[in-house]
């Protein structure tokens, strides 16, 4: 029977939880890295034991760290970050230009295909490779190099990268996005790079249709549809059928078009999910109540999602990386909160069950379906 | 043989507890600490100074016979009492709450 791993990242450390199919009890380990904020773990496709994980403090900065058994056991790997050539300046918050530095790895991306392969997005905004199980790192500096680089702002959580999505049928294309620069696409595995933003509005810059300035959260794809992309902007719930050559608004019915994750269920291509939140000013669910969204037509018609899950005080955010889905039938999404809670749902979002309460703060959740 | 004592986090990334004993190189700084800190245990690289420009991150502070060194250049001599033993070199993580 298939089974379930998760891989939570939380302010205070890593927890990994294990489920069979049927998803209905939950082994919890850990806190792994006690007191460190782990900022995102992620299993390789192609070698589901080897994960690696993002582990930071203020007090020493970045470790990376490799498992090659589903997170039982961990060595310290690579953990220089160089950004390549003199790195220059990027604007600041107050318009000024200020030195790129590196502060964190927000998102760990794996090869489709190779275990040893690792892509990193990492703050301030660069995309890293390794290609050594993270011994080493490299920049791949065409994206910081694009002539808008020295124009990218950080947006209130830093300018970081945290989308990497690798097409499955031409590894070689990936997007990423960048909070609050936008979306960029490579076609060539990495050497040249461009935005791919026509179509988002973005209300809170001059010119709100820039190519360049958007505070994009989260993109998500399902493998079986590479070039139909789902965004959840700052504002703005945007869908791509191009591969991001251009966005349409899909927000719909949400009470809130504002939020951070959006993910895509595994069997169901046009079915996707939103936690909106009231706006960028409060960061809490609308009317106390957290509500997960649901469309069955590739957006524009919402439901709500409320069974098991708190609606009425309930005051807490889900961050950008901390919703994901596995891909058994039927699919089973996940996410998890400031409050240190993680939700299941072992059907597409129609009941939802707390796995665990009393977490710190999560930063991500992946999901594995293991054989 | 030179005593250090590290912050909790760096304990348990280095697999040791209590202090560490080290050779270091002569003069006695606290670069060559450092140094000799970082090759015998790799994995303290960049945790407690930059990759590259050795810039001490900045919640990172260097103790010794009871006085703060920490903004004392990284090349001057450390005391003799570090050097010979009696007294460790402390790494501490600054006090910072979150």
């Amino acid at each position: 029977m298939s089974k379930v791993r998760l891989l939570v990242g939380t302010k205070k450390g890593a927890f990994v939880m294990t489920s069979d199919g049927t998803r209905d009890d939950w082994d919890v380990q850990g806190p792994l890295f006690t007191g460190w904020e782990i900022y995102h773990l992620k299993g390789s496709p192609a070698d589901p034991d080897r994960v690696y994980a993002s582990q930071s403090t203020g007090w020493h900065g970045q470790v990376m760290q490799r498992s090659d058994d589903g997170g039982k056991s961990w060595e310290a790997v690579g953990n220089e970050f160089a950004y390549d050539g003199v790195p220059g300046t990027h604007q600041w918050y107050d318009g000024t230009q200020h030195p790129w530095e590196f502060a964190r790895v927000w998102h760990l991306e794996p090869s489709l295909s190779d275990p040893d392969t690792v892509y990193a997005g990492v703050e301030d905004a660069a995309l890293f490779r390794s290609t050594d199980g993270g011994q080493s790192w490299q920049e791949l500096s065409g994206l910081r190099k694009h002539p808008s680089g020295e124009h990218w702002q950080p947006g209130a959580g830093g300018l970081c990268l945290h989308t990497i999505l690798i097409n499955p049928d031409d590894p070689n294309r990936i997007v990423i996005a960048i909070s609050a620069a936008g979306t960029f696409r490579t076609d060539d595995g990495g050497e040249k790079w461009r935005p791919i933003n026509k179509g988002l509005r973005s209300p809170e810059l001059p010119d709100e249709e820039r190519e360049v300035g958007h505070c994009v959260h989260h993109i998500a794809m399902n493998p079986s549809r590479p070039d139909t992309l789902f965004m959840q902007k700052h504002w703005h719930v945007m869908r791509s059928d191009d591969g991001g050559d251009s966005w349409q608004k899909v927000s719909g019915n949400l009470p809130s078009d504002f939020g951070f994750p959006i993910e895509i269920n595994a069997n169901e291509p046009d079915t996707i999910y939103v936690v909106p939140i009231e706006s960028d000013s409060e960061h809490v669910p609308p009317e106390g109540k957290l509500r997960v969204y649901r469309s069955r037509t590739g957006g524009n018609e919402w439901e709500a999602l409320t069974k098991g899950l708190p609606q009425e005080h309930c005051y807490v955010n889900v961050l950008l990386d901390a919703m994901t889905v596995d891909s058994l039938d039927p699919g089973g999404v996940y996410f998890g909160t400031s409050g240190g809670q993680v939700y299941a749902s072992p059907d597409g979002g129609d009941n939802w069950t707390a796995i665990v309460h009393d977490l710190p703060p999560v930063l991500s959740v992946e999901a594995q379906t293991l054989p | 043989m030179i005593r250090v004592v590290l912050p909790h986090h760096l304990r348990a990334l280095a697999g040791v507890d209590g202090e560490v004993s080290l050779d270091a190189a002569e003069p006695l700084t606290q670069r060559t600490v450092l140094d000799a800190l970082e090759e015998k245990y790799p994995v303290l690289r960049g945790t407690i100074r930059d990759h590259g420009t050795a810039k001490r991150r900045d919640f990172i502070r260097f103790f010794a016979c009871g006085r703060d060194i920490t903004l004392e250049p990284a090349d001057d001599p450390l005391p003799d009492e570090v050097a010979s033993g009696a007294e460790v070199f402390r790494v501490v993580a600054a006090m910072a709450g979150g």
